[in-house]
């Protein structure tokens, strides 16, 4: 985490770039850019503003942003919920239907099942987001008129609000995911149900669905679980742009937000935070090992 | 069968997602798509359109202009000059108000009043001419000016940014290069602050308290009579959700329609799109003054034979009925507009006579840089266009494109090319912006302390000071016509389209009020 934060305020002191012109607006002079930059303290040196962060990071302070005013920590924790919501509801859908998917088509290889699955697969992949978003909003919300084109409803406005809002951007979010899963799934239930243990399951009577679930399945999860996740810095790229096409005011859009108009202590508390989800993903994924497969020991 | 069950679905999508939406049917709520996030409150802090827009909801102002540019008053109810017109006294209306509760008094005027001065072009001439500002008392209070200036009311009742709005003392002793972030004012709308959500909503409810004048409204003058309770403004940042959510019937208004989606919401009956701002933005191009090549008028002289308007407006307007030609330096619609000297740039254009003042400006095929934001689409097919000119008068050009925040700080930049200096960047101002010599910051010749591009030219600077003192409109014009005159062989930017943004709106929605700023008072829904 310590080098990421040198690494992005690095990053983001040699880019172009200067939130001090932005404020000022178009027929402000460079004496009036000059001033605001004093106030703000970007002319201060580059230790001086390293070593101000850090202190007031090591305290619990993200700053301010540059433009609203606002502490970060407020508006973070304004997108935070959207966006949690939007990824949570992605993951549930896709795993719930992803691994089965795989599963059968695995059980079912070179019939017309499994082409379906690798067919959508390879659509999956090949589509962008965007546009699977786009042509899910024309089908349901324009020609339709079931569901709503944008927006975020909070859980605390009633369940149909919020999930009516979340529909389309988890289908739209979740297809390149479902793909990878689905793929993964397969490819390593192929391999699992070679396996000779998988014969003499089958060869001791046991059922399709205890084979399949008991055996293949338990046994193929450890590569699955570490796509899920991977996938999910997948996830977190892919709801900048789910969050631009349904106007979901999520952190995805803040951070996009904050990266044009160079609103860096935004930039640096989200980069930080982003850091710290993918640090504790793959914290929770190194331990499900050790519960999936109790050979593997730490 | 799955007709039926598509049917069902449907239905059952359908009757929940009303049942969720009737609560919110009970007040009136226009949903509104603004041109941009608003991302700071303060008005006087910040020059960008969307902070001034927000300004006119939530503050008020002693003065304001009206469409045919008139200044009347807003907040004063009556004011005196003395017969040397060196003496302003002003009354305020009765029963003004902040949200906060608290009664509208002299000092809160002249704390706002001062902080303006110091960030607003006309505001600083009239800090210039001041001698004083004094509380008669809570209602009454004196401007004593060193010598006669005759536009106190134009600075009072100035439309565009920095706008003049009247703040509570206690926020307008705020430093004016550190933000207000409290917007208590005393406009016709509170902003609720607890809901405002930035980068994606802001919200403002209809202020109860306030008392509008009797006027009809026109521009930001007249009575701010609000017939809505509340305003939801909603950042859509992508275009094409935002003509999907208008054409749903999702949001109410998109404030600036992409002239490539205007065919698509024309076939919408429940849509009207329409020009409510009757003088548009002026598009330009700057050069750099400080550094060859276009330090050397001749080469600026150069492009101004071969610019088109007619091809700038395309590029920017898209439909030709969004965009024309303007040559002049004073926004073309307003009373200083004029046509003298205008016809190096409306008249024929002139390839060979431009190659030529090329070659007398004995240029050595030093580098252009022609700096392009492609997020931006009225710069960059501004940047496009004049790049292939440059190339076309044999000029060594180069496109450099980046994003606007990079464009906007590295025109700060006074280094040469090779340094990461400029040649060239394009810009666009809103009309109310260049009408007059006072605000027209891009023609000044006030070298390194001018506007970014510095170009240096005192006899401008005189001709300005002259307008100042100018007795009447008559005297302005002429003067205003010499510095256009001047501006047609100096060049100090090349104005390159004049060009308006369509709203669209829905059919519920009346009494648009037609005006360069984006004002919601007086429009009602059904």
């Amino acid at each position: 985490m310590g080098v990421v934060a040198l690494f992005v305020f690095s990053l983001l002191y040699i880019s172009p770039g200067d939130p001090a012109a932005v404020i000022a607006g178009d027929i402000a002079t460079a004496e009036d850019i000059a001033r605001i930059r004093a106030k703000l303290g970007l002319d201060e040196p580059y230790m001086v503003r390293f070593g101000n962060w850090l202190w007031a990071l090591a305290h619990g302070d993200l700053g301010v942003s540059i433009f609203t005013g606002l502490p970060v920590a407020r508006l973070i924790g304004q997108r935070i919920e959207p966006t949690v919501a939007l990824t949570l509801c992605t993951l549930i859908v896709t795993i719930a239907l992803a691994v089965p998917v795989g599963v059968v088509a695995a059980w079912k290889v070179g019939t017309w099942i499994d082409r379906s699955v690798m067919g959508f697969s390879v659509l999956g992949f090949s589509i962008p987001v965007f546009v699977i978003a786009y042509l899910l909003i024309m089908l349901f919300s324009m020609q339709l008129g079931w569901l709503p084109v944008q927006g975020y409803r909070s859980i605390n406005e009633g369940w149909w609000p919020f999930l009516s809002h979340m529909i389309l951007p988890s289908a739209a979010l979740g297809t390149v995911y479902m793909a990878l899963i689905a793929r993964i799934t397969r490819a390593t239930m192929l391999d699992v149900l070679s396996q000779d243990y998988i014969r003499t399951a089958q060869a001791k009577g046991l059922s399709s669905n205890q084979v399949l679930l008991g055996h293949a399945l338990k046994n193929a999860s450890v590569p699955i679980v570490t796509v899920i996740g991977i996938g999910i810095a997948l996830l977190i790229s892919g709801v900048v742009v789910t969050e631009t096409v349904f106007a979901i005011p999520g952190i995805g859009r803040l951070t996009v937000d904050a990266i044009l108009r160079r609103d860096y202590p935004i930039i640096q508390a989200v980069t930080l935070l982003f850091s710290g989800v993918y640090v504790l993903i793959n914290l929770a994924v190194d331990m499900s090992y050790t519960f999936l497969d109790p050979r593997i020991r730490y | 069968m799955k007709s039926s069950i598509r049917a069902m679905l449907g239905a059952a999508l359908v009757v929940a997602a009303a049942l969720n939406a009737a609560p919110a049917a009970a007040q009136k709520t226009i949903k509104f798509i603004p041109e941009a996030d608003l991302k700071s409150l303060d008005p006087i802090w910040t020059t960008a359109y969307i902070t001034r827009n927000h300004g006119y909801m939530v503050y008020d102002t002693l003065f304001a202009t009206d469409a045919k540019f008139q200044v009347h008053p807003q907040m004063v109810d009556r004011y005196e000059t003395s017969k040397d017109g060196l003496t302003w006294t002003f009354t305020l209306r009765d029963g003004l108000k902040f949200h906060d509760g608290a009664p509208v008094r002299s000092a809160d005027c002249i704390a706002s009043i001062a902080r303006w001065a110091k960030r607003d072009v006309l505001g600083q001439k009239l800090g210039e001419m001041t001698e004083s500002w004094t509380v008669v008392n809570d209602k009454t209070f004196r401007l004593k000016l060193k010598k006669p200036f005759a536009y106190v009311l134009e600075a009072l009742g100035k439309p565009s940014s920095n706008v003049p709005f009247i703040l509570p003392e206690r926020l307008a002793k705020t430093d004016a290069f550190t933000q207000v972030t409290d917007p208590t004012g005393s406009g016709p709308f509170k902003m609720v602050t607890a809901e405002w959500v930035p980068g994606s909503k802001v919200v403002y409810v209809k202020n109860t308290d306030y008392i509008p004048r009797k006027e009809a409204p026109s521009w930001a003058a007249g009575g701010k009579v609000v017939k809505v309770d509340r305003v939801e403004w909603l950042y859509i940042p992508d275009s094409a959700t935002a003509a999907n959510a208008i054409n749903a019937g999702e949001v109410d208004w998109w404030q600036q329609l992409p002239s490539d989606l205007v065919p698509l919401l024309s076939k919408n009956r429940d849509i009207k799109i329409e020009n409510t701002d009757p003088l548009g933005s002026i598009g330009m191009i700057r050069f750099n003054h400080l550094q060859p090549p276009f330090n050397n008028q001749k080469l600026r002289q150069a492009l101004l034979y071969v610019v088109n308007q007619q091809d700038y407006a395309i590029g920017i307007a898209g439909d030709p009925k969004n965009g024309k030609p303007c040559a002049s330096y004073f926004t073309c619609g307003t009373p200083l507009a004029s046509d003298a000297g205008s016809a190096v740039l409306s008249g024929k254009r002139d390839l060979e006579k431009a190659r030529r003042l090329v070659k007398e400006s004995g240029y050595k095929g030093e580098k252009v840089v022609v700096l392009d934001a492609t997020d931006q689409p009225i710069v960059h097919p501004q940047a496009l266009i004049t790049t292939e000119l440059l190339k076309k008068i044999g000029l060594n050009a180069e496109l450099q494109a980046g994003d606007w925040g990079t464009l906007i700080t590295r025109r700060s930049s006074k280094e040469p090319v090779e340094k990461g200096g400029w040649s060239i960047f394009h810009t666009w101002w809103v009309g109310p912006d260049l009408a007059t010599p006072a605000l027209n910051s891009a023609l000044r010749g006030a070298g390194e302390k001018a506007w970014f591009g510095w170009p240096n030219d005192p006899e401008m600077e005189k001709l300005r000071d002259a307008w100042f003192e100018a007795p009447g409109l008559a005297a302005q014009k002429t003067i205003a016509q010499q510095m256009q005159l001047r501006a047609w062989t100096t060049v100090p930017y090349i104005p390159t389209a004049q060009f308006t943004i369509p709203t669209a709106y829905r059919t519920n929605l009346s009494g648009l009020l037609v005006s360069p700023m984006n004002l919601m008072w007086n429009v009602d829904k059904k």
